[in-house]
């Protein structure tokens, strides 16, 4: 049977950087259509339209979280160092994304709501969410076993991952100012077209840099699991001293 | 089982030699709480309707001390290593190990309420009620505390590390304690206690099984 804890395989570039490319391309369309051709919305106006990366960046970033949440699952049964690359690559992804959606929420609100933060379930959630997996990157810089750091992440992420519901749920309890999940029967369909192409767009984007930052994970580790070099010889080394 | 017994016997031990640091923890959380009042000034109004929260936040912060020294003992020496080989089950000796801390953290806020009343001129209507709540409150910081106790300790910083992953996780924790707590000592007209109870109750129950299924994961060499 092969070892499990052998270097993980190192994906191409490629696929990466087309993902990236594809995002990049719908979102200037998606975005064209939001600034330009969307009507304004008849209470907020044109600030509204921050909507159209602020939406999309909020699914995404837990689709983010969701797949760190199946990489470690992934790794604690398999044992696969691939699955860790994925771990880092996730986490790391997703906590940009959400410390980049706490910034558009506090653009949105003070126009909006007439503050730059709100203790808002949803608010409070994204942020708990992000200092929670900020923890698990900081986990990983300090242990420099990689068997010990792809499994405590794991578990650091499964835990963190199990919590989120938690803390949704205690915070929901608390007066809100944020407004409910909106449904394609209650999006107007000149709003739906560029959120829907930005939501694609995002996670083409995600999707590369993932992948990306999986490919980074991976060589990084395959340098780390390496053998050592071999001594060198004691004729070279006098050469070298003289 | 008996092997749960047994790694609960060796954590009595080694608690019942060691008091210095469970008075120096009881110092440091008295010392939190007496720089809270600092920290709001002397308005009896202000502090009564505050500590609730403030004694909730000297007890997370006093938990991490006590968590983090909390395998101090079981890795010098490789004790630990020493006790998995025995064979003892990890699940045992975690949930020993989160007993032990759950004991001295329950025991701590009980030693805390006096003081918080007497510096914050607190009510206290219920104090069997509130006992209650801050069993099921510390139950909550011990169960993951013990499982990134057991992390941090083998890594770097590990006094920076602690914190950093497990203020984030004990949020709902912090938050229903400190309601569940207001309530009983300012009132609670519409009988809001009992749902921010059964929230502690929740999130005891799902960490207290998922940190022992993961415990032996964390441990394994």
């Amino acid at each position: 049977m092969a070892d499990p804890f052998r270097p993980p395989p190192v994906p191409g570039p490629r696929l990466g950087f087309a993902l990236m490319g594809l995002g990049a391309l719908l979102l200037c369309i998606g975005s064209y259509l939001g600034l330009f051709v969307a009507p304004s919305e008849s209470y907020m106006g044109d600030v509204y339209r921050i909507m159209y990366v602020h939406v999309p960046t909020a699914w995404n970033t837990m689709l983010a979280f969701t797949f760190a949440f199946g990489a470690a699952l992934a790794f604690l049964i398999k044992g696969e160092f691939k699955w860790d690359a994925r771990l880092e690559a996730a986490v790391e992804v997703g906590v940009m994304m959400a410390g980049l959606l706490c910034l558009q929420g506090s653009i949105w609100a003070k126009p909006t709501w007439g503050v730059w933060w709100d203790w808002d379930p949803r608010l409070t959630t994204t942020a708990v969410m992000f200092f929670a997996f900020v923890g698990i990157l900081a986990l990983r810089r300090f242990v420099e076993d990689p068997v010990k750091r792809a499994t405590w992440s794991a578990v650091a992420t499964i835990v963190a991952y199990a919590d989120v519901p938690i803390v949704y749920f205690s915070v929901r309890w608390w007066n809100s100012l944020h407004q409910m999940q909106s449904s394609p029967e209650t999006v107007s369909r000149a709003f739906l077209i560029p959120l829907r192409t930005n939501a694609f767009a995002v996670l083409f984007l995600m999707a590369g840099l993932i992948t990306v930052r999986t490919r980074i994970a991976a060589l990084r580790l395959r340098q780390e699991m390496a053998p050592p070099l071999p001594e060198p010889a004691s004729g070279l080394a006098a050469e070298g001293a003289r | 089982m008996t092997q749960l017994l047994a790694a609960v016997h060796k954590e009595w031990l080694l608690q019942s030699r060691a008091v210095a640091p469970l008075v120096a923890v009881l110092v440091f959380g008295a010392t939190a709480l007496l720089l809270f009042s600092f920290a709001v000034g002397p308005d009896y109004e202000l502090l009564r309707g505050n500590a609730p929260g403030f004694l909730w936040l000297a007890l997370l912060l006093s938990s991490t001390l006590t968590l983090a020294e909390s395998f101090q003992a079981e890795m010098e020496h490789r004790a630990l290593e020493g006790q998995l080989l025995l064979p003892a089950s990890a699940t045992a000796v975690y949930y020993a190990k989160a007993l032990a801390n759950w004991a001295q953290l329950a025991l701590l806020g009980i030693a805390l309420v006096p003081l918080m009343v007497a510096l914050y001129d607190a009510n206290l209507p219920r104090p069997l009620a509130l006992f209650g709540i801050i069993a099921l409150g510390t139950a909550g910081l011990s169960a993951p505390g013990t499982l990134y106790a057991a992390m941090t300790h083998q890594a770097r910083s590990r006094q920076t590390l602690l914190p950093l992953l497990l203020f984030p996780l004990v949020v709902p924790v912090l938050i229903a304690s400190v309601k569940a707590t207001s309530l009983l000592m300012l009132g609670d007209p519409m009988g809001q206690v009992w749902s921010w109870t059964l929230l502690l109750f929740a999130f005891d129950a799902i960490h207290w099984s998922l940190c022992g299924l993961l415990f032996g994961r964390v441990v394994e060499d």
